[in-house]
């Protein structure tokens, strides 16, 4: 197995340098170095000569690819593209347009997106493994259609409708939660119930209905023929055999997620207020911060496969016939 | 007996989760858990965190929101005079200019201002004012600072100012004004208003290009300023330090108010330059020091910012004089009194409108703004026209601000269009045609909810230069009936149109229809409305118009090279003097060519010609008279379609006092008070938790439980 994470990991490398690049062209077909200069330098008094030497201050002052002028290697190293990328391979992102530090930044806002993450991750499984199992267990019956209904209900609602709704709903109305915010600590539990549970609620529907068709397959599978004839409730039936049986294709939806939690949510970090990753996103795509994008999109490209990776060691957890070679 | 066991365990758990948050000394949605609810502190929000902080670089509104409370330039406007008036700060008296020849030969106050070679400005600031507290000026017995010699390892264990033990303040000196206008000049600050001071002061632009070699000579090495001389700024004595201004440049003194011109102790930036700092953002753009009414005391621009009283602030004094509306608001209640009256401000970070506006109405924020969305909640028209708030508003104990910003939005022409460009007559009808067309007063009716005025030229209210009432009007587009402006009729902008070569929209000699092009950054469906709304306008002159949607970079450089037909633009005052609007109308400015602010590339030779004496005088009726001279001609040319002078509306709480716009003010937060017990009776009031929606949740659940619970053992038996 060790072999085959380290060949994968290898692979990874090339895979980088063209989600890189991809991401390079993209931002410079729309932005140019002039522009990410203008809009550092603000709209007002921006003469020629200042954008020239904040293109310098910040390295945009070469060529994007391909440096004619320059000799030997320098002809790519001396490039734009070259010095803003290079050293992310080992994970020195440098400093975002307005000078501050990205990876100080990553670090700290990392922990408020895991906070929201983690617990709409895990609870949001819970909820929608059960749900689902439930109407596999009533199904064809009255329960399992109006489920059905609910779930085809709940994934035809806009994500942003779910925010706004619980915001007023229990935030402004009832008074019951503070409508957006974030701390840490204690204090914190306070401010992530609200987009938990408005996240939570917002995924069962295509969560449920997805899981609910995994197990509606695995039920009319022999194995399960014989685990009733063997007298066994359909509890354990449900729980012991066609859920563990139901585990790889719920794995592979699953634990590729599992490091991009990491990368926070985009909306709702903006609607609640929660200073994560995904908001420092957003917010450097309106800025036009092109050292903070292409970090994120490296880390996001990075966390992927990592957990395609780790999608495919658990495969052989849950399967024995599966075998990393 | 197991399903009763659950039962009574889910409701303990649910039991002890209300407990716990009824246990909560404050209010369950209140979002400062843990502040003291009576704490006399103002709570507002930021929408988007700022970039800058450092003086030297900050320009945008929601920096200096910030930098305006931290740092203290020699000059500020008075807070309550109109118009806007400018009065010492740190300085001991408004600077007068004096004047010299080229030979360096004193000239009289009246010189014409070809003859003035330098304005001299000495300004000298009042002794005994002492900077924030601040590691940078911490030392040790020995009078050696303790953190200007810190190791890696030192600042690695240093995530925040506050980390530093040791904190000290000194006394502030001429010589840190003069290093903060060197500091202009540094290349790798990239000050937004280099390229424009450079142009005025003697000697910078030779600074920035020895400072650029100096950093490219010596990269990663701190450039020490003192060792790089300006002849147009120099330390007179320890009080008083001496500005050399090229020529004639009056609006230099509205400079002096803002933070640029603020002073910066070298000790900040010695601190700040050490190696690792940078690495834990710990940069004096990031961690300001200064000598104003409040300091940053916490600084997460994902979270929030808290300003805290400044123990060492060298004590203002709330003004004493203003109009009789001020006493009647009773904004003189607080005359004399020491500044500022409050101990913290604490902004936090509010993206979007709807959370803003609701803990708005909840008592956590003390102010607001009003959105689009929340506009007819918040406020309606009387029969007159004037807005007035809603009985709701009113009920919570509400107070409205509004106020004319000193802005101006306007659709530019391309004066260099082979088609609505050039300053021939039938141009000019042309383009006087499509300003009757554009019926600005309906725009503001319909997309502004009324928050703007439509506009007369190019010179806001509140400046001087705009005439009020029917003097001021645009004849070429209002006229005066039974005492009102009104729009001209469309019959007029059709014979205007015909005139210029156009009847019923169709060439004279071709026949082709008139097609315009609009270049716009306007996206999405409000922004649809909108542009719907002018192609109507045209619509009624037979005009076609075809808008070219576009991003914010590709509009910029269209308008840069003078590809666009019609635009639409605008401008926000940077002092309140005539000059700076009128020069985005001046021909050497052009965008094509000169790279200026002249977005239209108007160039009439007689405006530019008044321009340039205007721009040198005091005002006074002189000056007037030219204004009223270039106000006509630009009418007359209708380079731009003046469209409309924004309103702003605000909202506050009536525990907040002290309030009153100052458009050109950045550094209002000293004059606020607020009544916190006031304040926490309201919020508790208006945030008792309503239980009875979780009861029935739980009520909803157990029903939805039940029945599948009882199929559940029936499926069950029936397997079995």
């Amino acid at each position: 197995m060790g072999a085959y994470v380290l060949r994968r990991l290898l692979y990874a490398i090339p895979i980088l340098i063209g989600v890189n690049l991809l991401t390079f062209a993209l931002f410079f077909v729309v932005n140019t170095p002039d522009d990410m200069a203008r809009l550092q330098l603000g709209a007002k008094h921006v003469t020629p000569e200042a954008i020239e030497r904040w293109k310098v201050e910040h390295g945009y002052d070469k060529p994007l690819l391909l440096n004619v002028e320059a000799k030997g290697s320098a002809q790519f190293t001396d490039t734009i593209f070259f010095r803003h990328s290079a050293a992310m391979f080992v994970f020195e992102f440098g400093k975002g347009d307005d000078g501050r530090d990205i990876g100080n930044e990553i670090k700290t806002r990392m922990g408020p997106s895991l906070a929201i993450a983690l617990p709409v991750f895990v609870i949001g499984l819970l909820v929608n493994i059960t749900f689902a199992l439930l109407m596999v267990f009533f199904r064809s019956s009255y329960l399992d259609l109006w489920g059905v209904v609910l779930c085809v209900v709940l994934m035809s609602i806009s994500g942003l409708f779910y925010i706004i709704a619980g915001q007023y709903f229990i935030a402004k109305l009832w008074n019951l939660l503070p409508i957006s915010g974030f701390a840490g600590g204690i204090d914190g539990l306070r401010f992530i119930l609200l987009p938990v549970l408005v996240s939570v609620v917002a995924g069962i529907g295509s969560g449920s209905r997805w899981y609910r068709t995994i197990f509606l397959e695995e039920i009319g599978k022999d194995y399960v023929r014989t685990a009733r004839a063997k007298g066994l409730s359909e509890v354990r039936v449900l729980f012991r055999h066609v859920l563990k049986n139901g585990m790889i294709p719920i794995l592979t939806g699953v634990v590729v997620v599992l490091p991009l939690l990491f990368m926070g949510s985009l909306i709702t970090e903006s609607f609640f207020g929660i200073p994560g990753l995904g908001s420092y996103t957003i917010d450097a795509i309106q800025a036009q911060d092109f050292a903070v994008v292409r970090a994120m999109v490296f880390l996001g490209s990075f966390l992927y496969i990592i957990g395609l990776i780790l999608t495919d060691i658990s495969y052989s957890w849950v399967d024995p016939r599966v075998r990393l070679q | 007996m197991a399903r009763m066991r659950s039962i009574l365990s889910g409701s303990l758990l649910l039991g002890m989760g209300l407990a716990f948050l009824a246990g909560c000394s404050d209010s369950w949605n209140n979002p400062y858990p843990g502040s003291d609810p009576e704490a006399n502190a103002l709570y507002s929000a930021f929408s988007a965190r700022p970039k800058h902080l450092d003086p030297a670089r900050s320009y945008s509104s929601n920096e200096v929101e910030f930098t305006g409370q931290i740092y203290e330039p020699p000059l500020q406007y008075h807070f309550l005079k109109r118009p806007y008036t400018l009065i010492p700060l740190t300085a001991e008296r408004v600077p007068k200019p004096r004047y010299v020849d080229a030979a360096g030969h004193a000239l009289p106050d009246a010189a014409p201002a070809a003859q003035i070679a330098e304005s001299v400005y000495e300004v000298r600031i009042r002794p005994g004012i002492r900077y924030q507290p601040h590691p940078a000026f911490a030392q040790d017995e020995a009078g050696r600072y303790r953190y200007h010699a810190l190791t890696a390892a030192d600042i690695a264990r240093q995530t925040r100012i506050g980390d530093f033990g040791h904190t000290g303040t000194r006394e502030l000196v001429a010589a840190d004004y003069v290093y903060q206008i060197k500091r202009l000049a540094n290349p790798r600050l990239s000050s937004p208003i280099f390229g424009l001071m450079s142009e005025h002061i003697v000697g910078l632009k030779e600074l920035g290009a020895a400072l650029e070699q100096a950093a490219k000579d010596t990269p990663g090495v701190v450039l020490n300023l003192d060792d790089y001389p300006l002849a147009g700024a120099e330390v007179v004595d320890r009080y008083s330090y001496r500005l050399r201004i090229k020529g004639k440049y009056p609006q230099f003194i509205y400079w002096l108010a803002m933070p640029f011109f603020a002073p910066v102790p070298w000790e900040a930036e010695a601190f700040y330059a050490q190696p690792g700092m940078a690495d834990r953002n710990l940069t004096l753009d990031w961690q300001p020091v200064g000598t104003g009414p409040f300091y940053l005391a916490e600084n997460d621009p994902n979270r929030r910012m808290v300003l805290k009283k400044n123990p060492h602030f060298h004590g203002e004094l709330y003004p004493t004089e203003g109009s009789d509306e001020d006493r009647r608001s009773g904004l003189l209640v607080d005359a004399d009194k020491l500044l500022p009256f409050i101990d913290q401000a604490v902004f936090s970070l509010e993206k979007e409108t709807i959370p803003y506006w609701s803990k708005f109405l909840q008592g956590y924020y003390d102010s607001s703004g009003i959105s689009s969305d929340s506009f007819d909640q918040a406020v309606q028209f009387s029969a007159g026209g004037d807005p007035q708030l809603t009985d709701s508003m009113r009920n919570q104990d509400i107070h409205l601000i509004t106020a004319v910003e000193a802005s101006l939005w306007y659709v530019g022409f391309n004066m260099l269009d082979p088609v609505v460009g050039g300053l021939s007559g039938d141009r000019q009808k042309l383009r006087q045609a499509l300003s009757i067309a554009f019926d600005y007063d309906e725009f503001i009716s319909i997309f502004l909810n009324g928050r703007g005025i439509p506009a007369q030229g190019p010179i806001p209210p509140g400046l001087f230069g705009y005439v009020e009432g029917l003097v001021g009007l645009n004849p070429y587009v209002y006229e005066a009936h039974a005492g009102q402006i009104v729009r001209r009729p469309i019959d007029a902008a059709k014979k205007l149109l015909a005139e210029a070569g156009y009847p019923n929209g169709r060439h004279v000699k071709t026949g082709e229809p008139l097609v315009l092009y609009f270049d716009t950054m306007a996206s999405g469906p409000d922004a649809k409305s909108r542009l719907d709304w002018m192609k109507k306008q045209l619509d009624k002159l037979n005009v076609q118009l075809v808008v070219r949607g576009t991003d914010y970079n590709r509009f910029q450089d269209k308008i840069r090279k003078g590809n666009a037909q019609l635009f639409e633009w605008g401008w926000n005052a940077d002092y309140p003097d005539p000059e700076n609007f009128l020069f985005l109308l001046y021909g050497p400015n052009k965008k094509v060519g000169a790279g200026g602010e002249n977005a239209a590339n108007y160039d009439n030779p007689e405006f530019n010609r008044l321009f340039e004496r205007m721009k040198d005088m005091d005002n006074g009726p002189a000056r007037q008279a030219i204004i009223d001279q270039m106000l006509e001609i630009v009418r007359r040319d209708a380079p731009w379609i003046f469209a409309y002078y924004p309103k702003s509306f605000g909202l506050r709480h009536g525990w907040v006092q002290n309030v009153k716009p100052n458009l050109m003010a950045n550094n209002t937060l000293k004059y606020r008070r607020i009544d916190p017990r006031l304040r926490e009776a309201r919020r508790e009031e208006w945030n008792r938790p309503v239980l009875w929606p979780i009861i029935l949740l739980v009520a909803a659940l157990a029903a939805v439980i039940a029945p599948a619970a009882i199929a559940w053992r029936r499926h069950e038996r029936k397997t079995a």
